[in-house]
């Protein structure tokens, strides 16, 4: 999972330009100057009489230089399509919301929702689509048995399993196919990876009547 | 630690690699010891064997010179091995098919391999193959898949199997392979690697890659090969990708399918057989009959919407079986040319798609219908 979110790093990188602009400022006898972001990894040679837009963007360009998966959430949108998170614009309308806090969102808010659910749920995709990332030992992946995350069938939980003996939840589900057919590294319940599979595998049955039980 | 007491992982890893170190002498003396350990370990892990499928009587076998007579080939179709080592599975799959189809008496006349022999096209998976393949006792003719070739563009394929499009006659019939899975760069605009490109194609559900076809190149060396045979020539075309359009998002498509069915047109009797897909899979578009293959790795779902009429879909596999929905089949060729097509499921009872079914569009000899439809 990575843990430091696109919106984060374009803060840090601001803030980054705002340090690089002043040690600039203090090095007029140079054309050209390398400063050191903010991360301490990161260098990039700016321009001594640089805007501040001039000298963030260029900052900018070099972390996303260091970080070509910087855009993987579009990335992995592109390779395997994904169904979109419900539209929440109507929420916007209405003549009740003004003195009722929870019922005037933003159309920021609403970005915000729908960007951060549809990132969880590419997270696992990319996680569903990759052997690599599922850990597995014979190089099999979801996606090999379930293309789009078809016939994995969420809705149908819980459901007697036949061949557990046992009523299952989708998660038990997933966690028999790590461990038997891709082989993996063992998921608990509540570990980032299966909760990513989770949502990826629901979100692609997005528009499904629930039917729990059945086969 | 006790030896005397395993986890079920030890003792799956010792099986894998005393599986793998049979196939380090693989030859035909071993051959059958090392097939019959693979039968052995997929029936301990509570798989039914089922036994062999059994062998059709075909009149006329033996006069061979006479035109159009009936006769019998085998197929295996999709096995996606990787390199040895890696994954056990799927070469105990191929070695079940190999056995399956050596073990048919009378031997069919031919072996038709369908495509995705290897899974990345690596040079190391598709000489794993040959070296199982070399075991078919019948002889055995070879069609290229996506998953073979995208790696070195067919390079190490072309090596060992020759030319992925060719034609040859058989007892009346026209026969033809092609190569379906040509696909428009969509790598080099993007800076991709060879490996990253495979790794796309090799992915169902990737929609960076582009449609499968047949290409203008091989669309006119197909007019040309059938210039000079008659309206009533039988013809069977063998093809990856379905030679229609199923359902673009997972190719199981071919986007010039109409181009390639326009030329097929003129034929009285014309049978596609492709690879690709992994299930039961029936269509019929004029005077064409398309079916398709099994796969002895894994099979697919069905596609969400556009399913042939003809189809009937082969019941929702079990998951806790890995053999389930996999298999490998026959086709039996009668002397005008249209075909039965049996699908060995080895976990189940086997599934005929019979000549009349396809000449009745439907309405007569009718396989059994799922109880377990795809989701």
């Amino acid at each position: 999972m990575r843990k430091i979110s696109t919106v984060a790093h374009v803060r840090f990188v601001m803030l980054c330009a705002v340090c690089a602009l002043m040690a600039v400022m203090l090095m007029s006898c140079r054309d050209e100057a390398e400063v050191t972001t903010c991360d301490g990894t990161g260098k990039a040679m700016v321009a001594e009489d640089a805007t501040g837009q001039e000298l963030a963007d260029s900052l900018m360009a070099q972390w996303k230089r260091d970080h070509p998966d910087a855009d993987w959430v579009e990335q992995e949108k592109e390779r395997h399509e994904l169904k979109p998170p419900a539209d929440n614009s109507a929420l916007l309308k209405g003549g009740q919301s003004e003195g009722h806090i929870y019922g005037q969102p933003t159309e920021r808010d609403i970005l915000l929702w729908g960007r951060e659910t549809e990132k969880f749920v590419v997270e696992g995709s990319r996680i569903f689509h990759s052997a690599d990332l599922l850990g597995s030992t014979v190089a099999v992946s979801c996606d090999m048995c379930h293309p789009h995350a078809s016939n994995t069938h969420p809705e149908t939980y819980p459901k007697f399993q036949t061949q557990l003996g046992r009523v299952v939840l989708l998660r038990d589900m997933i966690h028999w196919c790590i461990e038997q057919p891709v082989r993996g590294k063992h998921l608990e319940p509540d570990d980032p990876a299966m909760r990513a599979l989770e949502a990826y595998i629901m979100a692609q049955r997005s528009g499904t009547p629930m039917n729990y039980g059945k086969h | 630690m006790n030896p005397k007491y395993k986890s079920i992982e030890t003792k799956y890893r010792e099986q894998r690699e005393s599986f793998f170190r049979g196939l380090n002498n693989l030859d035909r003396r071993s051959f059958l010891k090392v097939s019959a350990a693979a039968m052995g370990a997929a029936a301990a892990s509570g798989v039914v064997s089922c036994p062999s499928f059994q062998s059709v009587t075909v009149a006329g076998q033996d006069s061979a010179s006479q035109r159009n007579t009936p006769f019998r080939f085998a197929y295996i179709s999709d096995s996606h091995l990787y390199e040895k080592k890696i994954n056990d599975r799927f070469a105990r799959a191929l070695l079940r098919a190999v056995e399956d189809i050596n073990s048919l008496d009378p031997q069919p006349d031919f072996v038709f391999y369908g495509g995705d022999l290897a899974q990345l096209g690596q040079a190391s998976e598709l000489d794993f193959g040959a070296q199982i393949l070399k075991e078919v006792k019948a002889p055995i003719k070879m069609m290229v898949g996506e998953h073979d070739w995208y790696l070195d563009m067919g390079e190490k394929w072309r090596e060992l199997f020759g030319k992925p499009t060719y034609s040859w006659d058989h007892k009346g019939v026209h026969l033809i392979t092609l190569n379906s899975v040509v696909e428009e760069d969509f790598w080099t605009a993007r800076g991709m690697s060879s490996m990253e490109r495979m790794m796309t194609v090799a992915g169902l559900d990737n929609g960076v890659q582009s449609p499968f076809s047949v290409g203008e190149p091989q669309r006119e060396w197909l007019k040309n090969d059938l210039a000079d045979y008659s309206d009533d020539t039988p013809i069977i075309v063998f093809s990856h990708s379905p030679l229609y359009k199923l359902y673009k998002k997972w190719n199981f498509w071919t986007d010039d399918a109409e181009d390639v069915q326009a030329t097929l047109k003129r034929f009285k009797s014309v049978v596609v057989i492709h690879g690709h897909t992994h299930q039961l899979l029936t269509n019929r578009i004029g005077n064409i009959h398309f079916h398709g293959m099994l796969s002895t790795a894994w099979p697919w779902p069905y596609a969400p919407e556009g399913m042939p009429e003809l189809t009937i879909e082969m019941n929702r596999p079990d998951p806790f079986n890995p053999n389930d929905g996999c298999g490998d089949g026959e086709v039996q060729v009668y002397a005008d040319g249209l075909v039965d097509k049996v699908y060995n499921l080895w976990n189940r009872k086997q599934i005929t798609l019979s000549k009349a079914y396809m000449i009745s569009w439907g309405s007569k000899g009718v396989p059994p219908r799922p109880n377990r439809p795809s989701y």
